[in-house]
């Protein structure tokens, strides 16, 4: 399809009105598209005008250090959810991961058969904690493939397990002290959550990390094209030769991933493993995507969509905080937000199909 | 003629006329002034091959659409139906080819969905409901638990279920497409004789089927369409499957895509003893063999439910429970699943495009791509340069009409998306193609070219297997012929000795479907 650019000579007046119509539908096609992004600038310009504190370096940075845990878990939740599935488990793997390598910073593994209690370095303890995160994964992907459970149910049951689990690791209580001693090997576990690299802490440099590869798989290899192909029509996907289940299980092993590796930026940032870390983040994850522009039925959205729509989330709940705006409320406006979002993204496809039927 | 009918003494009765009835879709007229007469009291049977115009005059009679031209007078009297309402109103009841049932409410909720018994009030009364739904099924010689669920039932209860549906209502016309084309032997005598209770009651019947032994057996009239116009009209009683093949079939010469038919290269795939189970009870295929040549085009046609499909299916790997060899150049083909058959040279178009084909939201390139990646990556990096130039070549050698391999592939007419499912199963370039109906709902000219295509491709030396309803079809680009019936091959035919009437004879007369077992 050709953008018409100008009328020329000699063409009827109500041809001339429906080009300029048309064009105004591309204008508005393109600002539902950047929507995202324009809410983004929208929040910062209405924001640093209520308060003079909101639009400084310092807060820019504790602001995207809030943003970064949330867009890990995006990251992850937007593979799941272009496969046309959800993964609802993944606050509650970030809290077991916690507990896992907290517990393991803490007090070590005791091994009681040799009557020893073995530490490890904090590479190793980290490594444990996304390898936590992708079993946990995969068991969801197993329930999905191999037993027929609807995402929605398997990785609902996880949310329980998995937080359940958390608990039971320390019954209930803290690991308070993850500094680790030098004698022992294990110091530095605060590089990742409280550490800067560049005047920038650690956490956002992840974040950019885990965006850049993760756009790369999405947009440019095969099996980020096989996961919108399932997505986009499973059946076809069949067909085509794509082993559709071994896709849908990876994503959900990514998805752990991701939740493992914002599980232990979040408890680094702590400086302490509490079994209910991360409580209700798997919506805050899914609402990023949504925003961002992702559809919940699968085969659209992108991974930068979904970071901007978890700026826009982080942006506007501390936007909120700053100016004063009541807890109450600020769930209330986030609530509105996200479905807004959705209305947006309605239209957006209206539009969309009015400009293929010319 | 009133001595060689039996039941009445005077003329019959006409009930409903459709009047010189036209159809025009953008550009092409799917009618052309057809008159057809509906007798009360008797089966009206509608013939013709797929395309004659059998649906869309059904769909007008029964108000889902409006002729162009011509009027439909009933009992005498010129009406409109703008909806199926109207015509429900005026007890005409029709029952379609594709099911319509709820898979998830039970048989008596599906019976009177719309229309449930109530007690005064909005409380539906489910004992009432229950006992009506079971006199229903009684009339059906069914006796069944009308607490199950639709969806539970075999094809065939699914399809009497379907018809209970119809009786429901008041009927004073009743239609029925294909009514047994799910059915098997017993459920079709049960459902003859329902249609006889229904017709000494009055009501009239119109029967449309290919099944041409089916016909002459219930049949009172019978009218044949073909490209749209009448082409006669009599009583059943006074013609035979010979005089119904030779009305349905035109005598156009086959000219339009014919191809210099070339030796037969080496086998390429070499099917023994398939059989397919089908999930209820019985074989959807029953022991199929053939084998496939370098080069060569082989058709397979049958009627809707003769197998076809699924025999694709399981060549593709894509059907589970199928036993049997399937050998590929050669080679042992195990593994039940597509991604391995395409890794050993087969790639399949399949039948229904939008749900098993088309990738709508990904672009004309990435549709064409999609089987391909591997191949199209450095370093397991996606290239966009070798994307490119893999999709603008199955664009340029398929002329795909796009101005842009980045736009939607929704964007495209049916006949360029067709052909973008086709470009990515020669992409994998595959040694055995199997294309499931590739013409269906593309226009004539795309048609054209996608023979043209198949033509080409078995010049290269792939092996391609063409599955259609369409005879002509089969006809003009087939090297050898297969005719398939109840899951297996009646017949085989060379290029050269196949005709209209051998194909129809063998797909669906009376003595091809009880040579059967």
């Amino acid at each position: 399809m050709k953008i018409i650019d100008r009328p020329r000579v000699g063409v009827p007046a109500e041809q001339v009105t429906s080009t300029i119509a048309f064009n105004r539908i591309r204008v508005g096609m393109l600002l539902l598209r950047l929507r995202a992004l324009i809410a983004l600038i929208v929040l910062i310009i209405v924001f640093s005008f209520l308060s003079p504190s909101y639009l400084t370096a310092g807060n820019l940075i504790v602001m995207t250090r809030h943003v970064a845990i949330n867009a890990i878990l995006a990251i992850g939740q937007t593979f799941v959810i272009l496969t046309g599935g959800i993964d609802l488990s993944v606050g509650s793997i970030a809290g077991i991961t916690g507990m896992i390598s907290g517990g393991l910073l803490d007090q070590g593994l005791a091994l009681p058969i040799f009557g020893v209690v073995v530490f490890f370095s904090v590479p190793v303890v980290i490594a444990i904690g996304l390898l936590v995160g992708i079993v946990f994964g995969g068991v969801n992907g197993l329930a999905i493939t191999r037993f027929r459970v609807a995402p929605f149910i398997a990785t609902l049951g996880m949310l329980y397990v998995a937080r359940g689990l958390a608990e039971l690791r320390s019954n209930g209580g803290t690991f308070p002290n993850l500094a680790g001693r030098s004698g022992l090997g294990n110091t530095g576990f605060e590089f990742i959550g409280v550490d800067s690299v560049l005047g920038i802490p650690v956490g956002i440099w992840l974040m950019v990390l885990f965006g850049v590869v993760a756009a790369l798989i999405a947009a440019r290899t095969p099996f980020g094209r096989r996961v919108y192909a399932v997505g986009g029509n499973a059946r076809a996907a069949v067909l085509s030769g794509i082993r559709v289940n071994r896709i849908k299980l990876a994503v959900y092993m990514i998805s752990g991933f991701c939740a493992a590796m914002a599980g232990l930026i979040l408890t680094s940032e702590l400086g302490a493993a509490y079994p209910d870390t991360a409580t209700t983040y798997e919506l805050n994850a899914i609402a990023a995507a949504v925003l961002g522009g992702t559809s919940l039925s699968g085969g659209k959205g992108t991974i930068v969509g979904t970071i901007i729509g978890a700026f826009v989330i982080g942006f506007l709940s501390d936007g909120l905080v700053l100016v004063g705006v009541s807890t109450f409320w600020q769930l209330v406006v986030k609530g509105a937000v996200i479905v807004l979002a959705v209305v947006l993204d309605q239209a957006q496809e209206r539009l969309q199909a009015r400009i293929t039927l010319r | 003629m009133a001595s060689a009918h039996s039941r009445a003494s005077r003329p019959d009765d006409v009930i409903l006329r459709a009047e010189a009835i036209s159809k025009a879709f953008a550009g092409t007229l799917a009618l052309d002034e057809v008159t057809f007469n509906i007798y009360r009291g008797k089966v009206n049977v509608l013939v013709g091959e797929n395309g004659a115009g059998k649906s869309t005059l059904m769909r007008i009679l029964s108000g889902a659409e409006q002729p162009t031209a011509g009027r439909i007078l009933l009992q005498g009297e010129e009406v409109k139906f703008a909806t199926p309402r109207d015509a429900a109103q005026r007890g005409i009841g029709i029952i379609h080819q594709e099911l319509n049932l709820f898979p998830n409410l039970s048989i008596a909720e599906n019976l009177f969905a719309g229309r449930e018994p109530t007690y005064p009030g909005y409380i539906v009364d489910r004992k009432r409901e229950r006992l009506m739904a079971s006199k229903l099924l009684e009339r059906l010689e069914q006796r069944l638990n009308v607490d199950l669920l639709a969806g539970e039932l075999p094809l065939g209860l699914q399809q009497l279920v379907e018809i209970a549906r119809a009786l429901a209502e008041d009927v004073r016309l009743l239609i029925m497409d294909e009514p047994t084309s799910a059915l098997s032997a017993a459920e079709v005598d049960i459902l003859f004789r329902v249609i006889e209770d229904l017709r000494d009651h009055g009501v009239a019947i119109v029967y449309i089927s290919h099944k041409l032994g089916e016909v002459q057996r219930i049949g009172d009239y019978v009218t044949v369409l073909r490209d749209g116009r009448l082409i006669a009209e009599a009583r059943m009683a006074e013609v035979d499957t010979s005089w119904i093949v030779e009305r349905m079939v035109s005598r156009s010469q086959r000219v339009a895509f014919s191809r210099a038919h070339v030796s037969r290269g080496a086998t390429v795939l070499q099917v023994q003893e398939l059989t397919l189970p089908s999930p209820g009870a019985g074989l959807i295929l029953d022991s199929v063999s053939f084998s496939l040549h370098e080069g060569e085009i082989l058709g397979i046609y049958g009627l809707m439910g003769a197998g076809r499909t699924e025999l694709l299916g399981c060549l593709m790997g894509d059907q589970k429970l199928a036993r049997g060899e399937v050998r590929i150049m050669g080679r042992l083909a195990t593994a039940q699943d597509p991604a391995s058959r395409l890794g050993l040279g087969v790639a399949l178009v399949p039948e229904d495009r939008q749900a098993e084909g088309l990738f709508p939201g990904l672009s004309v390139k990435e549709n064409i791509v999609l089987s391909s990646l591997r191949r199209l990556s450095k370093l397991s990096i996606l290239s966009n340069h070798l994307q490119d130039e893999a999709a603008k070549r199955m664009v340029r050698d398929l002329s795909i009409a796009t101005s842009d391999i980045g736009r939607p592939v929704s964007e495209l007419s049916g006949g360029n998306q067709q052909k973008s499912v086709v470009g990515r199963a020669l992409l994998t370039q595959p040694k055995i193609l199997l294309l499931d109906e590739p013409t269906r709902g593309i226009d004539v000219g795309a048609k054209a070219e996608m023979f043209g295509i198949m033509g080409q491709l078995a010049d290269q030396g792939l092996g391609v297997i063409f599955v259609s309803s369409e005879l002509k079809e089969v006809l003009a680009v087939s090297d050898r012929i297969l005719v398939m019936a109840r899951g297996r091959i009646t017949a085989e035919f060379a290029a050269e000795e196949a005709t209209e009437n051998a194909l129809v004879q063998a797909s669906a007369s009376r003595e091809a479907l009880e040579a059967l077992p």
